[in-house]
């Protein structure tokens, strides 16, 4: 009888997590070591079958300018939009969270670009960025800047597809910040109030810190985002010009289905992996010394 | 014993009409396919209304034609589809993919089929310059659909107000930077209100860059797809005329040019000129509020585009059954009839010279002579970029263009380096 229990406690146990452990491995584990594998072998095809190749697609990553160069483009823009939108997204909730006239329509305006879906905003965005016809390029018009080619330059590439990201992610970050500001409560700020604190001292003693949980956890899917969201570069640019807007994902997406080079992609894919447990692992660590739950 | 014998008949009968029945339950195939749309209009439904019509005329086979984005979308479908043992017989992909598609080992070569007389016949009835993409290793792989060239659009409204007569667009590279210049126009501050001419540099830059190459006398690959010449002396200085359109003569913008808006620009009069697919044709003939008219490009040396668009390949998957069906459909799609009905539609070129003896499309091409500007372009058409690794080599090259087009490396340094890089991809396939 007991041992019958001591079984059967486990068993449960294990029997509750099958569901989910089945799908972990199934689409995050196995892909995951099977990505590891592949990238120890070459990419078959018709007369020649794949092969063992040892670090081989890892020297000739090495070699490959283009794989720099995505690396490079993709650390401007996860520092470019992850500071900029998360304290953009503070900003508008603190600005929302207060007691403004029609502040249900000004919050539904920031969360708007959020809930359309990417490949829209990017079509939209793209006239946006046409050159003489477009948006940008009309109101630059008004005060007679010469048009330009937003999207054909190899400077301005980058910088457009970052306030893209911007304009899209903030708002949805805002909503996290908005639900963190409602859960603080209103006898600090009176509290504060008597004491004589000023609201910017009161914003960095008070707020921010209460805030730092719900940060941890935005700065993690903020810097996810950055590396995973590459719809816009298929409608806007496709990486052009000349790769000066192509980020790490959509360069293995191009290797995996326009080159059929599975095993580069896999190579590829392997430093986009290190790349975000190394993020991951930092964030944690370093902000768990500063975040309290409460 | 008579009531007997025709109870027999009358059973045999009705064996034979079960029997009948079954055999023609077994008989139905079921055709998959993938097709891309890369130009405007609501191509999806002229599709759909063919093979409506085709499964009308064979009702033992069922078609499910399954949209899938542009080319590279398309051949990502289709190759995923057939890894993952999905049931798809045939397809229309990138004419230029067909290196890829063999050397993966996924198509199989119409001549193993299409073998009776009258097939024969058929298979010689498209364009020679048509089929340059189709043939290699001495046989005939896909089946032109949606073919065209690169074609000149020109605003006449903006010829007039400069002066220029309409019906005569510039002829030669000279005549059209000439031409060009007379078309820029300029507000009081200086800015460019509307460009002299627009040749687009993403999407498909290379194909641009090829009509440039074969105007200049020069061509980009041989046909069996195993040897480039970017940096053949004619390429560098077509690439370097290409940039100095922008820098020197300042008659199009500096910058990579977007391939996907550049009709919208042309439309709304922020270009007089363009280079773009005549598989936008009818298009620009719905959308445009002025004048518009259609030219061969111009020459350097010699008159010449390279040919583009999709073809029909079937996959080595396909049973028996289903290459035959698939064919009987390749067939019914590209007949004289329903070519030039597709051809009014999209704008594609019609892919063989008796779908314009057809009366329909006489009539059409009476009534708008631009839609027969392709098809004499022809005469000077070639194959269009087609290698083994196709994608890779055509990413070295684009690349080297944009580089060059948004003031990076000089020409020569820009196409030796992509000529480095194909040779390395190439080598393994001589």
């Amino acid at each position: 009888m007991k041992l019958q229990r001591q079984i059967a406690g486990p068993v449960y146990a294990w029997l509750l997590l099958l569901p989910a452990a089945v799908l972990m491995v199934a689409f995050t584990h196995y892909p995951i070591v099977g990505g590891f594998i592949a990238s120890f072998f070459s990419t078959g095809r018709e007369g020649r079958p794949s092969k063992f190749i040892g670090l081989e697609n890892y020297s000739s990553m090495i070699a490959d300018p283009v794989f720099w160069q995505v690396l490079q483009n993709n650390a401007i823009y996860a520092l470019g939009v992850i500071p900029i939108s998360v304290s953009l997204a503070i900003f508008m909730a603190v600005c929302v969270n207060g007691r403004l006239p029609g502040r249900g329509i000004v919050r539904a305006a920031y969360f708007t670009p959020t809930i359309l879906p990417m490949i829209a905003v990017a079509n939209i965005w793209l006239f946006f960025y046409t050159p003489q016809i477009g948006l940008l390029d009309q109101i630059c018009g008004l005060f007679n800047i010469p048009s330009h080619s937003w999207l054909g330059d190899t400077k301005t590439a980058l910088g457009c597809m970052m306030v893209l990201a911007v304009w899209k992610d903030a708002g949805f970050f805002m909503i996290f910040f908005l639900a963190a500001l409602q859960g603080i409560p209103p006898e600090l700020e009176e509290a504060a109030l008597i004491e004589g604190a000023g609201r910017w001292y009161f914003f960095r003693r008070v707020t921010l810190p209460l805030l730092m949980p719900t940060m941890l956890f935005v700065l993690v899917n903020a810097t996810i985002n950055s590396f995973k969201l590459v719809d816009h570069i298929f409608i806007l640019t496709k990486g052009g010009p000349d790769n000066a807007s192509s980020l790490l994902l959509y360069y293995i997406y191009e290797v995996a289905f326009g080159f059929w080079d599975t095993a580069y992609a896999s190579t590829l894919t392997v430093v986009l992996l290190v790349i975000l447990c190394l993020a991951a692992i930092t964030q944690f660590r370093y902000m768990e010394k500063r975040v309290h739950y409460q | 014993m008579k009531k007997g014998l025709s109870k027999a008949f009358l059973s045999l009968f009705v064996l034979a009409f079960l029997l009948m029945g079954v055999t023609a339950a077994q008989a139905t195939v079921n055709l998959n396919m993938y097709y891309p749309v890369a130009v405007g209009g609501p191509i999806t439904k002229v599709i759909d209304d063919m093979i409506g019509d085709f499964e009308k005329a064979n009702p033992d086979i069922k078609v499910k034609a399954v949209y899938a984005g542009n080319y590279d979308d398309t051949r990502v479908k289709a190759l995923a589809a057939l890894k993952a043992n999905q049931p798809v017989q045939l397809s229309v992909l990138f004419s230029i993919d067909v290196f890829e598609l063999i050397d993966q080992g996924v198509i199989v070569p119409f001549d193993e089929f299409a073998t009776s007389a009258e097939d024969k016949k058929w298979l010689a009835s498209f364009y020679p310059a048509l089929m340059e993409n189709s043939k290699a290793k001495g046989k005939i792989w896909g089946i032109p659909f949606q073919r065209s060239t690169i074609v000149m659009y020109h605003n006449k409204d903006a010829f007039k107000e400069v002066g220029l007569d309409p019906n005569k667009p510039p002829t030669t590279w000279k005549d059209m930077v000439a031409v060009a210049q007379k078309l820029t126009k300029k507000d009081a501050s200086g800015n460019v209100t509307r460009w002299g001419l627009h040749i687009p540099s993403t999407g498909y830059a290379y194909w641009m860059f090829q009509a440039l190459c074969i105007q200049n006398g020069e061509v980009l690959m041989n046909l069996d797809g195993n040897r480039t010449y970017f940096d053949k002396p004619a390429v560098v200085d077509a690439l370097q005329f290409w940039r100095d359109l922008a820098v020197k003569h300042k008659v199009m913008p500096e910058g990579t040019i977007d391939w996907g808006t550049l009709r919208q620009k042309f439309l709304e009069g922020a270009t007089a000129m363009m280079w773009h697919t005549t598989g936008n044709l009818t298009a620009v003939r719905e959308g445009a509020k002025f004048d518009f008219g259609v030219s061969m490009l111009p020459a350097s040396k010699r008159l010449g585009s390279p040919t583009g668009g999709g073809n029909f390949y079937i996959f080595k998957k396909a049973t028996p059954e289903e290459r035959k069906a698939a064919l009987k459909l390749i067939k019914f799609m590209t007949e004289p009839e329903l070519t030039a009905k597709w051809s009014i539609a999209t704008g594609y070129t019609a892919t063989r010279a008796d779908a314009y003896e057809t009366d329909v499309l006489k009539k059409y091409v009476s009534e708008f002579p631009a839609a027969a500007v392709a098809r004499d372009q022809f005469k000077y058409a070639i194959a269009e970029f087609a290698t083994h690794e196709n994608a890779r080599n055509k990413k070295f090259l684009d690349d080297a263009i944009q580089n060059v087009l948004t003031g990076g490396k000089s020409a020569k340094d820009a196409l030796k380096g992509a000529q480095g890089q194909a040779e390395r991809v190439l080598k393994a396939y001589r």
